[in-house]
């Protein structure tokens, strides 16, 4: 029969006790066994990868601090800490994998075709959009080859942008078309002229362009809206790319000048001079590092956020097209071949790339395929595909998912109208709108007057109401006029 | 006007209160000169003492005429100050003598001025009632509540009810010592003190279960649940039925079987069958004062004018008298077997309505957990239904149409009975029953449980309805027989688990060890902070202000060897040619007219950047003005208005960088602009922003925790005003506090260390 708890032996009676979570039963039991964990506490951290993870400087409340201040303080730093550690802790889970070459095996003479004998890809759908010079535009899911549709707009076509498998762009010859994805033209956006190149800022879901007439502009494609038309002053704008940190746009000039600009001001926020040619080509990473190229035939690193060069590389040829993929490998196509640098930004300065690849053709455009290890190469005979270890393994489901189905794509496109960005917010420094605004009053005023148009606390002149039966006379109104300031002294 | 003057007199007194020694002095003094009558004023003064020494003997005291010290120009003898004119006694009076009174410091006399200018009464003192009220808030709450509600504030959250009801009546039940003293032990012990039968060494031995054991659980609920499923699907199947017939039918069945279960329940069990006779008396009633049965519905009215011609209608209408009648029958208090015999018929027609609901089935010791559901058979119903037939005699002598009736319908409703019972083989098909299971079970609960055992054999032979039923009259009648079968099944797992526990106790270390060492391996590759990378070009360049050209774009390239050489192609078209050539020709002229236009333009946008100074001198004032004469230099040095030079531009030490000091109206829009309350300073509330707390930056635990709401509710407790009772004990005796039910992870810390708010901050979030 079962016991009850009052009927229990000793020995269990014993084994409570030793259960009890409090402080001096475990004094006593150290005592007893003298067993101690070698390990206390949680498992510490490197110091490394909490500065990985760090957000802005730890703020010490001081000791004369009012209690409910100190209060709010310590509970945030709190969860900051708690945050970071956090963070940090599980940055264990992320992995990373890069090709790497056997003894005395340069990386740079592994040739495509044994690794892609070695390699085995499997992914969910992703889409490529091709636009031929002559008009030849179209879409395939690359995996599969499968055609979504293909069309000949019949005109030239300078630059072709896909926002989601939904819509393109296509900037042609005259004006910006949007095509959805089986071909048919939605929109052709007269305002939008002469454009030469495209960047879609995808969180606050606007296509920026840049056109030969040397204009700037911003379509909100969410509400279809030209946002801001930015005269820049700078001629023919065909060299362009963003800034996927602070969405900011970067602008190659002829004169050898990178300009960096925000759908809010006229003006050019950063101009600097990057080479004594023209710029050629011009990429940015997250993490804040720009590569140029210029007809100078060097290849450079910025630091963009201190806007300080890093590093600046002599390339025999001069390097037409650049792109940065998402962990940061840097590829570089010259003339026909596209080559490949490995931690070209941070690292010390590289002497040969890391791989390199010979296409059939002159080299048009490089893209690397989010996600992906697969570089694509866009040539004078058509469209090549290379493996390169350049994906982020680990991509945020909830941000971005290449494995997302129709059903989830709908939802995420609901999500991120409704968590998307207001252009307002674009500016250099992301971080801007957690500060506080330390202008005057009268600067906020005069801001305010130039928004507006007029002054709205100006004081508004008296003006005499028109009467009738000669009380309108000149000398009545002065009388009125005087009575009034009279009134308004007092 | 008297009154008037009182109230006006009054502040004065109340204002120049460190003073009020000379002016009270000033007062009586003018009181005394008023009076007249300096020489007989002692001899008064003892006969008014001896008045009173006389009147304070007797039992019955006389009104005291009080002595006016009050400020008056005319004072009577009778102490009562006369109306009239020129009576008011006006502050320049006072002040008159003040001024000639050569001690009286300036600062007062500046305050009865003031006073003199002011014209506004006094307000109205609060009544009696207000005051009191008002004192026992500051005196007795105030302080006392004022330290809880800080606690409060401290906490990360508050969990309201703070106190458990249990915990409440366990701090109450406590009141003499030796109660205070049992409490203390079974605290001491951990034992429980109120429902839950289980020590927390039990439920922690339940939780440690072994594999088997689980498994075993495991399939039980997975039975237990399959089968409320079952029965929740059948119940909405049945519900959704549309015939009327099978509805009737089906009534009618139910009451048969309940007039059968109730005659079984008088002879097994009198009580339950008494208080199950109150239940259906009480729904007669219910039903009584409603308006059913009353003929006055739609049904009701169509039914009676269809009488005239229609059989079956007119039937139908007499049923419905029948019924109306049977309701409204005066009852007298009947004895119990009357009762069984008159309303049997009524008890039929008042079946409660949760007989129709699926129950979920969580008893071990229910019948439905058996897995012989499909093993009913219709045939004893039939005979059990014949059987109360046979023995309620009087009613059937009342409804023999109707039997003939019943009859019929007992056809139809085997037919459903047998439909249904295909279909729910079909069903049981589906999920197989573990029969090891069952024979455990059974096993098990053999010992305690036979007599239970034979009156479920026969349970199970009747209809599914009618057992269900039988298990609500049961729990109705022992409840406590189950739970106590639970409890000690449970309690024989945790006698046998001991060796687990240690098991666990041993796993539980392992695992401890087996973080740590994870931990302890030191981190993968990190990325280095590019800062550290960069390094300033040149220390030199920074200290000068004047731009070289030669500084600008000198980084030293370095020759990066490519193991393919370009092909050169040969025919191209000729547009990029011309591009090409153009290009050439530019790099060719490009140079340094590239870097002296940039720095121009810099140098331009420095000269635009720098406030101008304003020429205020006017020519002609002060001096000769005309054509040709310039406005002296010292009148120019004296107009010319300075402006205070803006901060270093940003790109001061970037010599190839403009960067535009303009400011960025557009996110002002959405900046914080005011300091919100606690904070002192912006970098306070910057790095209290500076964290984001959404899902997209931050772990999931991360995200629950910085977003926990401050206050949470129980659903369905009643939230009570703290009560001064339910506190001041507890913050007393050390056990009480114990039972504060503010459960925050920060009273866990407290116990460990005493440190500061910060620390305390830091333990709650580190867990």
């Amino acid at each position: 029969a079962p016991k009850r708890y009052w009927e229990e032996t000793q020995n269990a009676t014993k084994k409570v006790e030793a259960e009890k979570s409090s402080d001096e039963s475990k004094q006593e039991n150290t005592d007893k066994e003298k067993k101690t964990d070698p390990f206390p506490g949680d498992a510490p951290i490197p110091e490394e990868r909490m500065k990985k993870f760090q957000r802005g400087n730890k703020l010490e409340v001081p000791a004369g601090t009012r209690l409910k201040l100190r209060e709010t303080l310590t509970r945030s730093e709190a969860g900051s800490d708690l945050a970071q550690n956090q963070s940090a802790r599980y940055d264990l889970l992320l992995t990373e994998d890069a090709l790497e070459g056997e003894e005395d095996e340069d990386t740079c003479t592994i040739s495509q075709e044994d690794i892609a004998e070695a390699v085995d890809i499997t992914s969910g759908s992703k889409h490529l959009l091709l636009g031929g010079r002559r008009g030849h535009v179209t879409c395939i899911e690359w995996q599969t080859k499968n055609l979504m549709c293909e069309i000949n707009v019949m005109e030239t076509v300078q630059d072709i942008w896909l926002h989601s498998e939904a819509m393109f762009a296509v900037a042609q010859k005259k004006w910006l078309h949007i095509y959805d994805s089986s071909g048919v033209e939605l929109h052709c956006i007269k305002k939008f002229n002469d454009v030469l190149r495209m960047q879609f800022l995808p969180y606050h879901f606007l296509l920026a362009t840049a056109s030969a007439t040397g204009f700037l502009q911003y379509l909100d494609v969410s509400v279809g809206k030209e946002v801001a038309a930015i005269p820049t002053r700078c001629g023919r704008l065909d060299v362009m790319a963003q800034n996927p940190y602070n969405a900011v746009i970067h602008l190659g000039h002829p004169n050898g000048t990178v300009t960096l600009w925000s759908p809010n001001q006229k003006e050019p926020l950063v101009k600097m001079l990057c080479h004594r040619g023209g710029v050629r080509s011009l990429t940015v990473d997250k993490t804040g590092y720009m590569v140029t190229s210029g007809l100078d035939r060097k290849l450079k690193v910025y630091d963009i956020r201190a806007f300080k060069p890093l590093h600046s590389f002599f390339l025999p040829a001069g390097a037409s097209c650049l792109s940065l993929s998402q962990r940061g490998l840097l590829s570089a196509a010259t003339g026909d071949i596209v080559q490949m640098y490995r931690d070209a930004c941070g690292g010390a300065p590289v002497t040969k790339p890391y791989m390199a690849h010979r296409v059939r053709g002159t080299v048009w455009g490089v893209g690397f395929c989010p996600f992906e290890d697969v570089l694509g190469v866009g040539h004078a005979e058509g469209f090549t595909s290379m493996i390169v270890p350049s994906g982020e393994p680990n991509f945020d489901a909830l941000d971005m998912n290449p494995y997302r189905s129709t059903k989830q794509r709908q939802e995420w496109e609901v999500k991120a109208l409704l968590e998307k960005v207001q252009p307002e917010l674009i500016s250099l420094d992301p971080g801007m709108l957690g500060k506080v605004d330390n202008a005057t009053f009268e600067q906020k005023h005069k801001e305010r007057v130039e928004a507006v148009g007029y002054d709205p606390l100006a004081h508004k002149k008296f003006k005499p109401r028109m009467r009738k039966r000669g009380r309108s006379s000149a000398g009545s109104v002065e009388k009125r006029k005087n009575k009034v300031a009279h009134e308004e002294l007092k | 006007s008297r009154s008037k003057s009182s109230v006006e007199a009054a502040p004065a007194v109340m204002a120049a209160e460190d003073n009020d020694e000379e002016l009270s002095s000033l007062e009586d003094e003018n009181v005394i000169s008023a009076s007249e009558d300096e020489e007989g004023s002692e001899d008064e003064r003892k006969h008014t003492k001896l008045l009173e020494a006389i009147s304070s003997l007797g039992g019955r005291r006389r009104m005291k005429q009080t002595e006016r010290s009050e400020a008056s120009l005319q004072v009577s003898e009778f102490s009562v100050a006369a109306d009239g004119a020129g009576e008011k006694v006006e502050l320049s009076d006072l002040l008159g003598t003040m001024e000639k009174t050569p001690g009286a410091p300036n600062k007062t006399k500046k305050q009865l001025k003031n006073l003199q200018n002011r014209k506004d009464t006094l307000e109205l003192p609060l009544s009696k009632q207000e005051t009191e009220k008002v004192f026992i808030i500051i005196i007795i709450y105030v302080p006392y509540f004022s330290t809880i509600r800080r606690t409060m504030q401290h906490y990360f959250q508050v969990i309201l009810p703070l106190f458990r009801e249990d915990e409440k009546r366990g701090e109450k039940l406590a009141r003499t010592p030796l109660e205070q003293e049992i409490f203390s032990l079974l605290h001491s012990n951990s034992q429980p003190i109120h429902d839950p039968v289980l020590t927390p060494v039990e439920e922690a031995s339940i939780k440690a279960m072994s594999l088997e054991e689980a498994k075993i659980r495991r399939a039980e609920l997975q039975k237990a649940r399959a089968l409320q499923s079952y029965y929740e699907a059948k119940a909405r199947r049945e519900s959704k039925i549309k015939s009327k017939l099978y509805h009737r039918v089906q009534k009618k069945a139910k009451r048969r079987d309940f007039l059968k279960q109730f005659e079984e329940m008088v002879k097994t069990d009198p009580d339950a069958a008494l208080e199950e006779l109150k239940r259906m008396e009480l729904s007669r009633m219910q039903e009584r004062m409603t308006l059913k049965h009353q003929n006055s519905g739609k049904w009701a009215k169509a039914k009676a004018i269809m009488a005239k011609y229609d059989h079956s209608a007119r039937k139908a209408m007499q049923e419905q008298l029948e019924i109306n009648k049977d309701l409204t029958q005066k009852l007298a208090v009947p004895s119990e077997d009357e009762d069984e015999e008159k309303n049997g018929d009524e008890e039929a027609g008042a079946l409660p309505d949760f007989v129709n609901d699926p129950e979920p089935i969580l008893d071990p010791v229910n019948p439905w957990m058996r897995g012989k559901l499909s093993k009913e058979e219709p045939e004893p119903e039939v005979e059990a239904s014949t059987e109360a037939r046979d023995e309620d005699l009087e009613v059937q002598q009342q409804q023999e149409e109707e039997e003939e009736e019943e009859n019929e319908e007992e056809k139809l409703l085997r037919e459903f009975e047998r439909k249904r019972k295909l279909r729910e083989d079909e069903d049981d098909d589906l999920v197989p029953v573990p029969q090891e299971e069952e024979n455990q079970i059974d096993e098990d609960d053999k010992d305690e449980e036979e007599e239970e055992e034979e009156e479920e054999e026969a349970e199970e032979v009747v209809s599914e309805f009618n057992s269900l039923f039988n298990r609500l009259m049961k729990s109705n009648t022992t409840p406590a027989v189950p739970d106590q079968n639970e409890g000690e099944e449970l309690l024989d797992e945790g006698l046998v688990r001991v060796q687990t526990m240690e098991d666990l106790e041993a796993l539980r270390k392992d695992r401890t060890n087996e973080a740590n060492q994870e931990a302890s391996v030191p981190a993968t590759d990190t990325p280095t902070a590019p800062e550290s990378a960069s390094e300033p070009p040149n220390k030199k360049k920074r200290r000068r202000k004047e731009i070289d050209l030669k500084k600008v774009l000198t980084k030293q390239a370095t020759v990066v060897k490519v193991p393919l050489a370009p092909t050169v192609l040969e025919e191209e078209e000729e547009e990029e040619v011309h591009t090409e050539q153009a290009a050439i020709i530019k790099e060719a002229f490009a140079g340094d007219d590239v870097i002296s236009d940039f720095l121009k333009d810099k140098r331009k946008q420095e000269e635009a950047g720098r406030p101008k100074v304003v020429d205020l001198t006017l020519p002609g004032w002060g001096e000769w003005g005309g054509l040709g004469l310039k406005p002296s230099k010292n009148k120019r040095r004296k107009f010319r208005k300075k402006v205070a030079p803006p901060p270093p531009r940003q790109d001061k030490k970037l010599p190839a960088v403009i960067i535009s000091e303009k400011r960025d109206a557009s996110v002002a829009a959405h900046q914080v602009s005011q300091l919100p309350f606690p904070f002192q300073n912006p970098t306070q509330f910057e790095s209290c922003v500076r964290t984001p707390i959404g899902q997209t930056w931050n772990t999931q635990t991360t995200v629950r925790k910085l977003t926990a709401p401050r206050v949470v509710t129980k659903m369905g407790a009643i939230i009570e005003p703290m009560s001064r009772e339910d506190l001041v004990p507890k913050q007393k005796s050390n056990e009480a506090k114990r039972g504060a039910a503010i459960l925050l992870e920060e009273k866990r810390e407290r116990g460990k260390k005493k440190g500061s708010g910060g620390k305390r901050a830091l333990n709650l979030y580190s867990q």
